[in-house]
């Protein structure tokens, strides 16, 4: 069972995670974008990080809702009211409850999906985070109509957001500013697709 | 790097800083979240209009903020877009009840920023519209990118609204003419030099003194092409014939002209762009009805310029000729 103990120990360890990856995030966006996502996405979860040691977050939804107002007040560019939008949407999805079973996580994922479906107007294969999300919430269901406890769930949508993550390489852009490089943009993978991967990775690693 | 900074992380602050010192008459500075406001906000039946977008084009957008042009100007750090939080606030300290504009520039980052900040506001009981800026003609449109850059129409589009809200248009006929002047603006700017972003330290490109880049866009994103450089007079050739084929601009239109400096390039050649701009107007049999040459919407330090042409009409040039006072621009008062 998640909890909301095991929330806070998943942000915590995003912001671990960026911080490790951000010369990474960044040498990816600066093939085809503007160099800035591992410095954004390290600045933004280490806000978020001190805000929720500094507020007292009276239940799961609130943790979330401070996320995600904290990474949209401190990301700026796209990435910051993508994945603001993303914790916005499953915060709603967490509201009254004390503890997340197998369906909840994955409507949770869906539903923080949908909200950057929403936001971002992006399509599957437009080269964006989408396309590392989507098919990690498709086999996410397939894994919950399968009856998998909550590791495999997680486990079977990483795997499938690691291989949409690859599968951004030959694709051409046609949202973000990796758009204006038309062809160019073809061969590299998308800094989106990969942020995304290590979120739901950070989470496969921590709750079971 | 030479700048004239005192620590690289304090910069926008401090700047703003003395926009609030220098023209306190006009325009009061909100810090924390950061925006620039006009003296007399909210005004109570106006249509409010806020623009904003990353620092580093100076004037635009704070040096519009006052009577007869923007309301207020969220400034983000340089070359990045402002956070939802700041038009949040900007917004409601400039709601006057009759509703507010958002004049956003065609960039991912200002749009999905500019997008949650109207939900916010919605949500908080505040009418808002946003019409997006997107006049490079550098920029090839096409339904599967993110389209083309907003520039320097965006100065237009902000004096001519002003007017609009100021004379007391309602929320849906404020955006009808900013959407009117977006259609019929249209930019392309060059570069000499490239520009240095501060928190790099560095030049953004390599150009060499035999070169210039055509089609830039105002953060020092690639443009169109990378070639010799020419004398002024060719320049301004290439440059005006991609926008006027554009449009297109036609023989009898009447154009409002801006020749504007990229941050590094003096009036003196800015003048001399105008001139060679004036003569193929001429020869085209358009006329220019009003022209701004100068430093309105730059990138930085780096050297060039951009050219925009705005076809207008009556509703137009009479909005264009309303008073305006704010920092950078003003007449009629």
């Amino acid at each position: 069972m998640v909890n909301q103990e095991s929330l806070v120990a998943w942000i915590e360890a995003l912001q671990e995670v960026y911080a490790e990856n951000k010369e990474y995030l960044t040498q990816l966006d600066s093939a085809i974008g503007d160099a800035d996502h591992g410095i954004n996405l390290d600045r933004g979860f280490t806000a978020v990080r001190r805000k929720l040691s500094e507020t007292k977050c009276e239940d799961m939804s609130a943790v979330l809702k401070t996320a995600s107002m904290t990474l949209i007040s401190s990301v700026g560019g796209a990435s910051g009211p993508l994945y603001g939008t993303f914790f916005l949407r499953a915060s709603a999805v967490c509201a009254n409850k004390t503890e997340l079973a197998e369906a909840d996580i994955v409507a949770m994922v869906e539903a923080g999906l949908e909200g950057i479906l929403h936001r971002g107007k992006a399509r599957p294969n437009d080269k964006t985070m989408v396309d590392a999300l989507t098919p990690a919430v498709n086999a996410m269901k397939q894994a919950l109509a399968a009856g998998s406890g909550v590791k495999e769930i997680l486990e079977k949508g990483v795997e499938a957001a690691e291989q949409g993550m690859t599968d951004t390489i030959p694709m051409l852009a046609k949202k973000g500013r990796a758009s204006y490089l038309g062809e160019r943009s073809i061969g590299h993978q998308d800094p989106g697709a990969t942020s995304s991967y290590l979120m739901l990775k950070t989470a496969a690693n921590l709750w079971n | 790097m030479k700048k004239l900074i005192n620590k690289t992380e304090n910069l926008v602050k401090e700047s703003l800083a003395g926009v609030a010192a220098a023209h306190a008459d006009l325009v009061k500075v909100h810090y924390d979240p950061n925006f620039v406001v006009r003296i007399d906000a909210p005004v109570r039946g106006k249509v409010a209009i806020i623009s904003g977008g990353g620092s580093g084009h100076e004037p635009m957008h704070g040096g519009f903020v006052g009577r007869g042009m923007l309301d207020a100007a969220c400034p983000g750090d340089v070359f990045t877009s402002p956070t939802p939080d700041q038009m949040e606030a900007a917004t409601k300290a400039v709601d006057g009840g009759a509703g507010v504009l958002h004049i956003v520039k065609n960039y991912t980052g200002d749009i999905l920023n500019f997008e949650m900040a109207a939900e916010l506001c919605q949500a908080a009981g505040i009418e808002v519209a946003a019409v997006v800026i997107d006049d490079d003609v550098a920029v090839k449109d096409s339904l599967y990118t993110a389209g083309r850059r907003g520039v320097g129409t965006t100065v237009l589009a902000e004096k001519i609204c002003g007017a609009a809200a100021e004379r007391g248009d309602n929320l849906a006929k404020v955006v009808d003419v900013c959407r009117k002047v977006n259609a019929n603006g249209r930019t392309m700017g060059m570069a000499l030099t490239s520009c240095t972003v501060p928190a790099a330290g560095r030049p953004t490109f390599e150009i060499s003194d035999t070169e210039m880049e055509i089609g830039i866009g105002i953060h020092g994103e690639p443009g169109r092409e990378r070639m010799a450089l020419k004398p002024a007079k060719e320049i301004v050739e290439m440059m005006a014939n991609v926008i006027l084929s554009d449009l297109p601009f036609k023989s009898g239109d009447q154009v409002i002209v801006m020749v504007n400096g990229m941050g590094a390039t003096p009036l003196m050649e800015l003048y001399l762009v105008y001139n060679e701009l004036n003569k193929i107007c001429q020869a085209k049999g358009i006329t220019i009805v009003r022209q701004l040459v100068g430093n309105y919407i730059t990138s930085l330090d780096m050297a060039g310029c951009s050219i925009t042409l705005l076809k207008v009409d009556e509703e137009l040039l009479t909005l264009w000729d309303a008073p305006v006072h704010t920092p950078a621009l003003r007449w009629g008062v």
